[in-house]
């Protein structure tokens, strides 16, 4: 009816919300360089991933030294969050064939962020496209700047960049935080199981484990 | 050669779980247990990961004072409801004065 009046505003929160954390391919792209990937490497994971939180998890695990296999593993647990994106937009942006196939990549925090707040849903489909659009172009070009720069740093850690990636994941986790203490006591309590298994487990093992720390929440309902 | 095959791996995979998601039947996202599944693990992972990579280095337990102060500076920073990216600038700036000044 009125969509096309919410329209100007989707457009607004999608560039905002594309900009602003695209930006932060620049952190990727130097943590992933720290971490000992290839400027090439870095920018393919930004390209075809496209999750973030994913990207941190496995260049993190790697430069621990941890075995490949347990770092994929980990960073597609955390891409699991992406799924349930994908069931609630499924509704609302109503895409086939090929369309789907594109818009799919797209579907991650921000953009589930961006449509889901729309009034209808002729401006949610315009905030997740433009949400998709700004944020690849500006966190697949920040990435290459990301990593290009630290290449020519020499050591990394003279800049603080490693502690880029545990900074990243707390910010991603703050919001969850700050609104439950079911979640703190989670939060805290996996933390607590992967420090303890680390002396025993290979690298990368001990964070797969704390998932575990969601089966008292998970029985309790 | 092997990191490779892991990013062409985490590439496939996260494309697969996003598809999955768009492309599967209503009921499941109605799932209680799903539902609640999906909104615990991530946060259970995170916790984990802020912990492994700030006080471990090389499988064992570490307490790099330059790295907890940056980790508190992003505390610190995100109380005063910092955007994202000055939240990872004020971490690594604090990280590599900590260092420059503790040597």
């Amino acid at each position: 009816m009125d969509g096309t009046t919410h329209r100007p505003a989707a457009v607004r929160d999608g560039l905002g919300v594309g900009l602003a954390v695209g930006l932060s391919g620049l952190a990727f792209g130097a943590a992933a360089v720290t971490a000992g990937l290839s400027v090439p490497q870095a920018c393919v994971l930004s390209l075809l991933t496209f999750t973030g939180a994913s990207q941190f998890a496995l260049t993190g695990a790697v430069g621990a030294g941890g075995d490949p296999l347990a770092a994929v593993a980990g960073a597609l647990l955390l891409g699991g969050r992406n799924t349930l994106y994908g069931l609630r937009l499924a509704d609302l942006l109503r895409v086939r064939g090929p369309r789907r196939l594109l818009a799919a990549h797209g579907v991650i925090d921000e953009t589930a962020a961006v449509a889901l707040a729309q009034p209808d849903r002729d401006s949610a489909r315009t905030g997740f496209t433009v949400t998709f659009v700004s944020l690849y172009i500006a966190w697949n070009l920040t990435t290459l700047a990301g990593a290009y720069g630290t290449a020519f740093l020499g050591d990394p850690g003279a800049f603080g960049l490693d502690v880029v990636g545990p900074a990243a994941f707390l910010a991603i986790l703050w919001p969850r935080l700050s609104t439950s203490r079911e979640l703190r006591v989670l939060a805290a309590g996996a933390a607590a199981l992967a420090l303890c298994a680390t002396p025993f487990l290979p690298p990368g093992v001990p964070v797969l484990l704390s998932a575990a720390a969601v089966l008292p929440a998970l029985m309790r309902r | 050669m092997t990191l490779w095959w892991a990013i062409a791996a985490l590439c496939a995979g996260c494309y697969a779980l996003k598809l999955s998601g768009l492309a599967a039947p209503r009921w499941v996202l109605d799932h209680p247990v799903v539902r609640r599944f999906a909104e615990l693990v991530p946060v259970a992972l995170l916790g984990a990961l802020v912990a492994v990579q700030v006080f471990t280095e090389a499988g064992e337990l570490h307490i790099d004072p330059a790295r907890t102060a940056g980790l508190a500076a992003a505390v610190v920073a995100l109380l005063l409801r910092a955007p994202f990216l000055a939240v990872l600038f004020a971490a690594a700036a604090v990280t590599a004065l900590a260092r420059l000044l503790l040597g």
